[in-house]
C-alpha cells in the first residue's frame, strides 16, 4: 500500500486510512463485527509506527463513545467505529457528543438490529438515532468512504458546525469487499485538513470549567437546540464548499448533500442512499434505453436533511420512487417519510412511492430497482396509490398476505 | 452575506458562590462554648469541609457559611466543648 497511487482494498481498510490521513490524536477501539476490522487496522497502523495517535481500548461502546467525548473535549481529533448494537449501546452518549459540540468522527458500518441475530446489511441502526444531532453521511463506494471522512472532518470542526459525524457505509458490501482506491498522499490531505482547534470550549487545567450544567425551563435550554439545528442546516452548504474543494484537490466529486444522476431530463426519480444508489446507477441505464426517462437522486446526507435540494430537483416530476433499508414500523421509511414531507407544500410536488425492501441483508440488485421503479410507475399512472408504503421482495407466502392487506385497506 | 452561527453551550468557571453555599443544608448547628475547649485542633482535623479555622482570640471558628451541621466536631471533641443546637 502506497499513499498516492491506487490499491485494492476494502472500506473497513479505507475507513482506517481515512483516519490515519485525517491525522487523527485518539482512537477509542471497542470491535463488533462487521466493524472489527477497522480498529484491528488502526491497531497495527499504530504499533507499526505507520500512525501516530492514542489506543484506548475500551470495555464497552459505550465507554467508547464517553472516552471520544473525552478526548475531543481536550481538544484531540478523535475517530472510532461501530456497527448495530454497539451503535444502540452508545444511544446515549451520542446526544452527549452533539449536545456538548464535540466534533468526534465515526465509521458507522450498517447491520441489521437483533434479534434474530443477523449480521448483514441495513440501515436501522443508524436510523434509529437520526434525532441525536449527529450529522448523518451515507456512502456508496469505498473511495466514497475514505473521501467522505476525510471531507467530513473539515465540515464538523468549521467555527459553525461543530457536530460530531457518522460515515454509514453498509456491511460486508463495502466493508469486507476489496474495491480500487486512490489513496491521497499526507500532504496533500495536511494542505486540506488543517489541525482540529477547539474554539468554543475545551479541557484545560490551566482554566478549569465545568460541562453541562443545570438549565432551568427559562434558561437557553431550547436556544442550545436552536442552535443545534441551525448548524445543521448551515452544514449543507459548507459540506457543498468541502466537496467542490475536495475535488478541486483531487480531482474526485462525490456530490455534497445530494449526488444527481440522469436528472436532467427525467420524468420519474429513483431516490434512495448508499450502496443501493450504485445498483439504481446500472437501472437508470437500462431503462433508459427502454425509453423510459427516469434520474437517481443519491442522498449522501440524511442529516441535515437536504429539503432545499430536494424540493429544487423533484418539484414538477411525474413520481419519486424512494428505496428505504429500514422502516419506521406502521410509519414507513425513513426517507420515504422525510422526502415526502419535504415535498408536501410546494406546487407541483410529485406522488412518492416508498418501498421497503433489502433488511437484513436481503440482496437487492439493479434488477429489483428496475421492477420497483416499473411497479411504481404503473401505480402513478393507473392511481393505485392505497398506501403511504410498500414492501418488496418478501418472500412469496408473505407477499400475498401483504397484497391482500393493501387491497383490503 | 456571512451569518455566524451562535453556537451555544452550557459550562461555567468555579467561583465561590450561593451554588456552594452548603451552610443551607443545616438542621443542626455547632456551638463552641470556649470555657471548655482545650485547643487540641481536634475538630480542625476531623471536620470534613474545612470549615474551623483560627479566631482573633486563638479559639476555633466555625463558618456557618459553608459548615454542613454534621456533628463531627461535636463527636470529636475530647472536652465535650462543642454542642450540637437545633436550627
Amino acid at each position: 500500500m502506497v499513499e498516492g497511487d491506487w490499491d485494492i482494498i476494502t472500506g473497513n481498510h479505507a475507513a482506517a486510512l481515512a483516519a490515519k490521513l485525517a491525522r487523527v490524536n485518539v482512537v477509542a477501539a471497542y470491535p463488533i463485527t462487521p466493524q472489527t476490522t477497522v480498529v484491528e487496522y488502526l491497531a497495527s497502523f499504530i504499533e507499526s509506527g505507520y500512525m501516530s495517535a492514542e489506543y484506548i481500548r475500551v470495555e464497552s461502546e459505550h465507554s467508547a463513545m464517553a472516552a471520544a467525548i473525552g478526548a475531543a473535549a481536550a481538544g484531540a481529533r478523535t475517530f472510532t467505529a461501530t456497527s448495530s448494537q454497539g451503535l444502540l449501546y452508545m444511544a446515549e452518549v451520542l446526544h452527549w457528543a452533539a449536545g456538548s459540540r464535540t466534533p468526534v468522527g465515526m465509521a458507522v458500518i450498517n447491520r441489521s438490529v437483533g434479534p434474530p441475530w443477523n449480521i448483514h446489511v441495513d440501515h436501522q441502526d443508524s436510523m434509529s438515532q437520526r434525532d441525536t444531532g449527529w450529522l448523518q453521511m451515507y456512502v456508496s463506494s469505498n473511495q466514497e468512504v475514505l473521501d467522505t471522512i476525510i471531507m467530513m472532518y473539515k465540515v464538523s470542526e468549521h467555527p459553525d458546525v461543530m457536530l460530531p459525524f457518522m460515515v454509514c457505509l453498509d456491511a460486508f458490501v463495502l466493508s469486507h469487499t476489496f474495491m480500487p482506491v486512490k489513496i491521497p498522499k499526507q500532504e496533500e490531505v495536511d494542505e486540506f485538513l488543517p489541525p482540529y482547534r477547539p474554539r468554543h470550549w475545551a479541557l484545560d487545567p490551566s482554566d478549569p470549567m465545568s460541562f453541562g450544567n443545570l438549565t432551568f425551563p427559562d434558561d437557553e435550554y431550547q436556544e442550545m437546540r436552536w442552535s443545534i439545528d441551525l448548524s445543521m442546516r448551515r452544514a449543507l452548504d459548507i459540506m457543498e464548499d468541502v466537496a467542490e474543494e475536495f475535488s478541486e484537490k483531487f480531482g474526485r466529486y462525490h456530490g455534497g448533500a445530494i449526488m444527481k444522476y440522469g436528472m436532467s431530463d427525467a420524468d420519474y426519480v429513483i431516490l434512495t442512499s448508499a450502496t443501493l444508489a450504485s445498483e439504481a446507477e446500472v437501472a437508470v441505464d437500462i431503462m433508459r434505453d427502454e425509453g423510459i426517462r427516469i434520474g437517481l437522486l443519491k442522498l449522501r446526507s440524511f442529516r441535515p436533511f437536504p429539503h432545499r435540494d430536494l424540493r429544487e430537483n423533484l418539484q414538477g416530476k411525474k413520481g419519486v420512487i424512494v428505496v428505504d433499508r429500514s422502516i419506521s414500523f406502521s410509519s414507513g421509511g425513513p426517507i420515504g417519510t422525510e422526502v415526502r414531507s419535504s415535498l408536501y407544500d410546494i406546487t407541483g410536488s410529485p406522488p412518492v412511492i416508498n418501498y421497503i425492501t433489502g433488511l437484513g441483508g436481503r440482496d437487492i440488485t439493479y434488477k429489483d430497482i428496475i421492477a420497483m421503479s416499473k411497479d411504481a410507475i404503473g401505480r402513478i399512472s393507473t392511481g393505485r396509490l392505497r398506501r403511504p408504503y410498500y414492501w418488496y421482495k418478501l418472500k412469496p407466502e408473505y407477499q400475498r398476505v401483504e397484497l391482500t392487506e393493501e387491497v383490503m385497506s | 452575506m456571512e451569518l455566524r452561527v451562535p453556537i451555544l453551550i452550557p459550562v461555567s468557571k468555579p467561583r465561590k458562590g450561593a451554588s456552594g453555599n452548603t451552610g443551607l443544608w443545616r438542621v443542626e448547628r455547632p456551638v463552641l462554648d470556649e470555657g471548655k475547649c482545650i485547643k487540641c485542633w481536634i475538630c480542625w482535623l476531623y471536620c470534613p469541609e474545612e470549615v474551623i479555622s483560627e479566631g482573633q482570640n486563638g479559639f476555633p471558628v466555625i463558618d456557618l457559611s459553608y459548615c454542613k451541621g454534621c456533628g463531627v466536631c461535636a463527636d470529636v471533641c475530647p472536652a465535650k466543648a462543642v454542642e450540637m443546637v437545633r436550627e
